[in-house]
């Protein structure tokens, strides 16, 4: 029934918003004369979708070549790799391996090559793990998956209701406890938080595991490891959360400051709604939005986060596997997670960009 | 504080009609508390990490006492860690490398994120396009995995490890100046100068740049903060030049021996709390006074 005439249109469509976070007033205000004469079409969406995947296998391609020029410019090669395992060997050797591994093609060819392996899910062997970097790689995703989506979801979940606690009464107690934690949950480093974590749960109030997928030392089926398995993850999804919560929280409030003030929200009151009825079913879906814009962003930082959370709490997933297998020096492996990470990250960013556009119907065409 | 409030307001008016832009900045800081505060703290942290390391010269990397004492024993205020030093001398002789590479790093990216932004904001077209795309593929990269990459492929040095979190941090500072251009590109002074036969380059540098500077100033301060925390990360993880102490390493140091000496982990850990805190209320404090229509919120 009652559409919104005021329509805040952002010039540049959702990628923009990072731009201009938390600020008031940067927003170009249309009137139109025709509220929602436009239903954003199937064939458009599809086209807008095709185009981001597009860009996203681009993405990717460029994290690949950027993966072989790493490879080629690290002090070293296969050979020597070898070599060292064998306790030496001598030039013929050498050169035999080299001609094995395709290293004395050129440059541009061994690329060709390396392109049209990965495009084949053939990212190489690990030599530490003697296992093909796929098979090792998609064994450990689960587990990251897991903790990075939880941490997600607890983090925009819990920041939103705070934030949007705190928007309602500006200067209220909550308001200062977001404003307090933002600074707090910033300024931690994340492995710090979950060390103090281990500490306060391992002797003060033993109730949580404080290591692990699961436990190990009794074999459950079904229901009870999915419960086993959710125990495990409280600690480490709480301290992955910490840092986004202080960011979504503070997000969700200032822009749901900026839209409580808007003409539209007055309307609403002033037609007599309840309070209720403005804040979460009118206010709180525009509010949204740049919620939902920082969720995409901020992803490559949470699976940055996660390595330091799998690190401290042994969680079996991609970001111990990484620091393992930098320890061994697997450059396979390494890059081969550096390729399955960014994969993580494009997939969600186009999740994200489909989020934004079903919340938002406005946003009918945009060029990127 | 308040003494002769008219007399006073009088005088305030007219050293506002003539004062520098700084100062009015500088005022607008200093009424602000926390932002106060949190620059008094930072500078106490920086002049112990430059001044302590001479007035407690016991070496960070000595063994000098039994390995695994606790704090207060034997005169060692911090205790001493599995290998039997000081950590009151190594947290003060950290804080320099952990400081130095905050600034550098940021500095670094702070560089590459202008140059990038001024760019794409003030030429737009393909150069825009082909540079943004390039601040995209930052984006998706995770920033820790290829710091990691970078640090484990070209060793653990200092200007190695400062490298690896500029190169990846500068996306931020990017979508801020190239914003910022793109609103001052269209002003009227800009035309002025363009008029009057300015050169793109005296355009970038001297007349859209300087007034483009207050929110990358903000951002700048807080990626210091962001920086301190990213070489903790990757100290803590054992990438971490082993000739230098910094409060990373001292925590990556002791990681295995977190349950038997948890202050190891501790104390460090509460430095770099308390110095990235410091900076995000300075940076709050900052971007409140250079700002001042955002101060309603």
């Amino acid at each position: 029934m009652v559409s919104p005439f005021v329509l805040s249109l952002s010039k540049d469509g959702p990628r923009s918003c990072s731009d201009k976070f938390s600020t008031k007033g940067d927003r170009e205000t249309t009137v139109f004369e025709e509220p929602y004469s436009f239903s954003p079409s199937v064939v458009q969406f599809l086209s807008i979708t095709i185009k981001r995947v597009g860009f996203g296998l681009v993405l990717l391609l460029a994290v690949l070549v950027l993966n072989f020029c790493l490879m080629h410019l690290a002090p070293g090669d296969i050979a020597d790799t070898i070599a060292i395992d064998a306790g030496g060997a001598d030039e013929e050797i050498m050169a035999a391996i080299r001609k094995d591994y395709g290293l004395d093609l050129p440059v541009w060819q061994q690329l060709l090559k390396y392109l049209s392996k990965v495009a084949t899910l053939d990212l190489g062997y690990s030599f530490y793990y003697n296992i093909s970097v796929t098979d090792l790689i998609l064994e450990r995703l689960p587990a990251t998956l897991l903790l990075v989506l939880s941490a997600q979801v607890l983090a925009i979940t819990v920041g939103i209701v705070l934030g949007v606690i705190a928007a309602r009464k500006p200067h209220g107690l909550t308001s200062h406890f977001v404003t307090v934690l933002a600074l707090v949950g910033y300024s931690a480093p994340v492995f710090w938080t979950g060390i103090m974590l281990i500490i306060l749960f391992s002797s003060t109030f033993p109730i949580f595991p404080i290591a692990g997928l699961m436990d190990v030392s009794v074999e459950r089926e079904g229901f009870a490891h999915v419960l086993d398995v959710l125990h495990h993850l409280v600690l480490p999804s709480i301290t992955l959360a910490s840092i986004f919560l202080a960011l979504y929280s503070r997000l969700a409030r200032a822009s749901m400051l900026d839209v409580l003030g808007s003409d539209y929200v007055r309307t609403a009151q002033a037609k007599g709604l309840s309070e209720f009825l403005v804040v979460y079913k009118h206010a709180l879906r525009n509010a949204l939005l740049p919620v939902v814009t920082m969720a995409g962003l901020v992803f490559s930082g949470v699976i940055s986060g996660a390595v330091l959370v799998e690190t401290v709490f042994s969680w079996p997933g991609l970001g111990m596997l990484a620091v393992q297998s930098i320890v061994a020096r697997d450059t396979p492996t390494i890059l081969g997670i550096l390729f399955f990470s960014s994969l993580v990250v494009v997939i969600a960013n186009l999740l994200t960009d489909l989020v934004y556009r079903i919340i938002d119907p406005r946003i009918k065409t945009s060029s990127a | 504080m308040p003494e002769q409030p008219a007399a006073q307001s009088k005088a305030e008016l007219e050293t506002i009609r003539e004062e520098h832009p700084l100062m009015e900045t500088a005022r607008m800081f200093v009424k602000n508390y926390s932002a106060v505060a949190g620059l008094s703290v930072l500078l106490v942290i920086v002049a112990v990490s430059l001044i302590g390391p001479l007035v407690y010269t016991t070496d960070p990397f000595e063994m000098v006492w039994a390995p695994f004492s606790q704090p207060g024993e034997e005169g060692f205020v911090l205790g001493t860690d599995y290998l039997g030093r000081d950590l009151l001398a190594q947290i003060i002789h950290g804080g320099k490398a952990t400081l130095a590479v905050g600034c550098a790093a940021a500095l670094l990216s702070v560089f590459i994120g202008i140059t990038i932004g001024a760019l794409s904001g003030f030429y737009r077209g393909w150069v825009e396009e082909i540079l943004m795309r390039i601040t995209e593929f930052f984006q998706v990269l995770p920033t820790l995995l290829f710091s990691m990459v970078i640090v484990a492929l070209f060793g653990a040095s200092l200007p190695v490890i400062t490298f690896a979190i500029g190169i990846v941090s500068w996306t931020a500072v990017a979508r801020i100046t190239r914003a910022e251009f793109l609103r001052i590109r269209e002003l009227e002074y800009v035309t002025a100068a363009r008029s009057v036969g300015a050169r793109n380059f005296y355009l970038i540098l001297q007349v859209i740049l300087p007034n483009a500077l207050p929110p990358i100033v903000v951002q700048a301060t807080l990626m210091i903060g962001s920086a301190i925390l990213f070489e903790a990360g990757l100290s803590f993880l054992g990438l971490s030049d082993p000739n230098v102490m910094s409060w990373g390493a001292i925590m990556g140091n002791n990681r295995q021996y977190i349950l038997q000496e948890s202050f190891m982990i501790m104390y460090p850990g509460l430095a770099i709390f308390i110095t990235v805190l410091a900076i995000s209320l300075v940076g709050d404090g900052l971007n409140d006074a250079l700002n001042p229509k955002l101060r309603q919120r």
